[in-house]
């Protein structure tokens, strides 16, 4: 990823979109572990550094917001001693420059009346506060990559586009990029740049945004957004029929072959690998491949 | 054109709820979660009723099954008066089914789905006993499970299955309305559109009338007749979907179209409208309850009572001072 760019992560529930972003932050929970690959942030390979290093670049370097701000946000402590709590651990500034720090994030964040409200505790915000506050925690040491886990899921869609406008504000102004996990087409139409589509555990597809929603390759794609209502008056949608494979129960060739009208005893045999039959443009399928 | 009278007219609903606080339980303030609802469902229909958390969409249509105990209004199913209040529930529970969100809650986890489905047909004695297994088995099929599949709990069904079998119970005893309580917002986007596709052939099929509450306005868009936009207990707006959604007139639709985000990157726009959140529901605004965030509003708008909803010439509904 570039500075600046907002890179989407799309797919449904069990794909291993969230997983993704807990593994590039450490975060796995019990039981999970990565068995391979690298994470380089600036050059550095987090899954090599030690768990203090790690911690050290949470919350500074890297940060990350999830969907629920009430699970993100400690009940017994106010807003602006928490995010004072970020800035102190990082910057290693003192009580009175922290709290500073913090009214001015939730200033940036536009949070009305920031002084005041750095001083409530979280469920005496709205939800709306609340997703503020937790992206005020998330950009005040100014990281170089957001991870957002489903960031406007739970808010109301006056108040969702209240806050990507903000987060894109951000962006631009501090450089920041941006991965953007989410089940919504609309939002990654509205706000990425790039897009990857995952498939049980699995990128299938990778492009632009223009590139991904004006010729999608992959058949799951391609369903994906035949699905999305889009306000033709009851036409029919095109739906993708069953369900998602468990993850522990992965068919041997392509996972989305069962689901699949393109379907050949290749794909049920053999996993395809991702090319790219345009510049840019990755699918990782044998029906649609170059 | 001269229409056929209303399946259901609904007709100034109040939903109030008090809250109470401290050790008398005294009275300190109200909720007003409805405040004043008034529409009407036609045969075969689909009128949506979309707005934000707060708005009273869902509380209208709980207070329509019964679930919640309206404080007034009147309802009127094919025209016979239905008392909303007290008694008389049974007769138009028969009439009205409901589809709930979650289908994870809205099941017994402790019944098996053929038990599920039979119990409205027990409870409201359809048919001969020893008949009902069989029209169990038909309302499954209709729905698109398969018949093995009576014998399995909710825990062994996916989101979109037990979607399936909450869609069947509510189609149990035959109704002429069903309401929809945003019945695919927990499910993932495939399999949304499997259920948007079932509930449009089953409306097509015993001409269902539906009315659909929902966050979600690109399936409002996909599914309405018409839609009543709700702002903190009151429908602002009410009109034909072609109409409303291409050109809403309450500045709160307005608002809400132009946040709701449009899967083409080809159209996106620059998404930062106006600031400020929806007022509570306890603390309803006086005048038009819209006009903190409204950029239009005047004193006239800030006082006295809210704007009536009244027709307008160009067939709609609305409820504003300056439109």
């Amino acid at each position: 990823m570039a500075a600046g760019e907002t890179l989407a992560i799309v797919g449904e529930s069990g794909c291993g979109k969230t997983m993704t972003a807990l593994a590039l932050m450490r975060l796995l929970p019990e039981g999970a572990e990565v068995a391979a690959g690298a994470v380089r942030l600036e050059g550095r390979n987090l899954l090599a550094l030690s768990e203090r290093a790690v911690e050290d670049l949470r919350g500074s370097r890297i940060a990350m917001v999830f969907q629920e701000p009430l699970t993100a946000l400690n009940p017994v402590m106010t807003v602006g001693a928490q995010i004072a709590e970020a800035v102190a651990r990082h910057r290693g500034l003192g009580r009175r420059a922290a709290w500073a720090a913090a009214v001015e994030a939730l200033g940036r964040v536009r949070m009305p009346d920031p002084a005041a409200r750095a001083r409530a505790f979280p469920h005496e915000l709205s939800g709306g506060m609340r997703q503020r506050a937790v992206i005020a925690m998330a950009l005040v040491n100014r990281p170089r990559v957001i991870l957002a886990d489903e960031p406007t899921t739970a808010l109301d869609v006056t108040i969702q586009a209240q806050i990507l406008g903000l987060v894109a504000g951000l962006q631009a102004e501090l450089g920041t990029a941006l991965v953007l996990i989410t089940h919504d087409l609309g939002v990654v139409a509205e706000v990425a740049d790039r897009v990857i589509v995952m498939y049980s555990g699995r990128k299938v597809e990778e492009a632009a945004v223009v590139g991904l929603f004006d010729a999608p390759l992959h058949p799951y794609t391609r369903g994906l957004m035949g699905a999305v209502p889009r306000g033709r008056g009851g036409a029919r949608l095109a739906d993708i029929p069953g369900t998602v494979p468990a993850p522990a129960a992965l068919p041997a060739g392509c996972a989305f072959a069962p689901r699949c009208p393109l379907a050949t005893a290749r794909c049920r045999a053999a996993r395809p690998p991702l090319t790219a039959p345009r510049p840019g443009h990755l699918v990782a399928c044998w029906e649609c491949g170059p | 054109m001269t229409l056929p009278p209303p399946l259901l007219e609904v007709a100034d609903l109040i939903v109030h709820f008090p809250v109470r606080h401290g050790l008398l339980r005294r009275r300190v303030g109200t909720v007003r979660a409805v405040d004043g609802v008034s529409f009407t469902l036609g045969r075969g229909e689909t009128l949506a009723l979309v707005g934000e958390s707060g708005c009273g969409k869902s509380t209208t249509g709980l207070a329509l099954v019964g679930l919640v105990r309206p404080t007034a209004g009147s309802a009127r199913l094919d025209g016979a008066s239905v008392a909303v209040r007290g008694g008389a529930r049974r007769a138009l529970a028969r009439r009205m089914g409901i589809v709930f969100q979650d289908p994870f809650s809205s099941l017994n986890p402790r019944q098996r789905i053929e038990a599920i489905l039979r119990a409205p047909l027990d409870i409201h004695g359809v048919g001969r006993p020893r008949e009902r297994g069989a029209a169990v088995a038909a309302l499954m099929a209709r729905v698109g499970l398969r018949p093995d599949q009576g014998r399995a709990f909710p825990h062994q069904f996916s989101g979109g299955q037990r979607q399936r079998v909450g869609i069947a119970r509510a189609l149990a005893l035959r109704p002429d309305l069903v309401i929809l309580d945003e019945p695919v917002s927990a499910l993932d986007v495939s399999v949304q559109a499997q259920i948007l596709n079932l509930l449009a052939d089953l409306q097509r099929d015993f001409g269902l009338a539906y009315l659909m509450i929902s966050h979600d306005l690109g399936v409002v868009e996909h599914v309405a007749h018409r839609v009543a936009v709700m702002y903190l207990g009151r429908i602002v707006e009410l009109a034909g979907r072609a109409d409303l959604f291409a050109a809403p007139r309450h500045p709160y639709s307005e608002l809400l179209l132009a946040a709701a985000p449009l899967p083409d990157p080809r159209r996106r726009r620059r998404l930062a409208p106006a600031e400020g959140e929806v007022a509570s529901a306890a603390a309803v605004p006086a005048g038009c309850a819209f006009h903190p965030r409204c950029p239009l509003a005047t004193a006239r708008c800030r006082e006295g009572a809210p704007p009536p909803l009244a027709p307008r010439a160009d067939g709609r509904l609305l409820a504003c001072h300056h439109r």
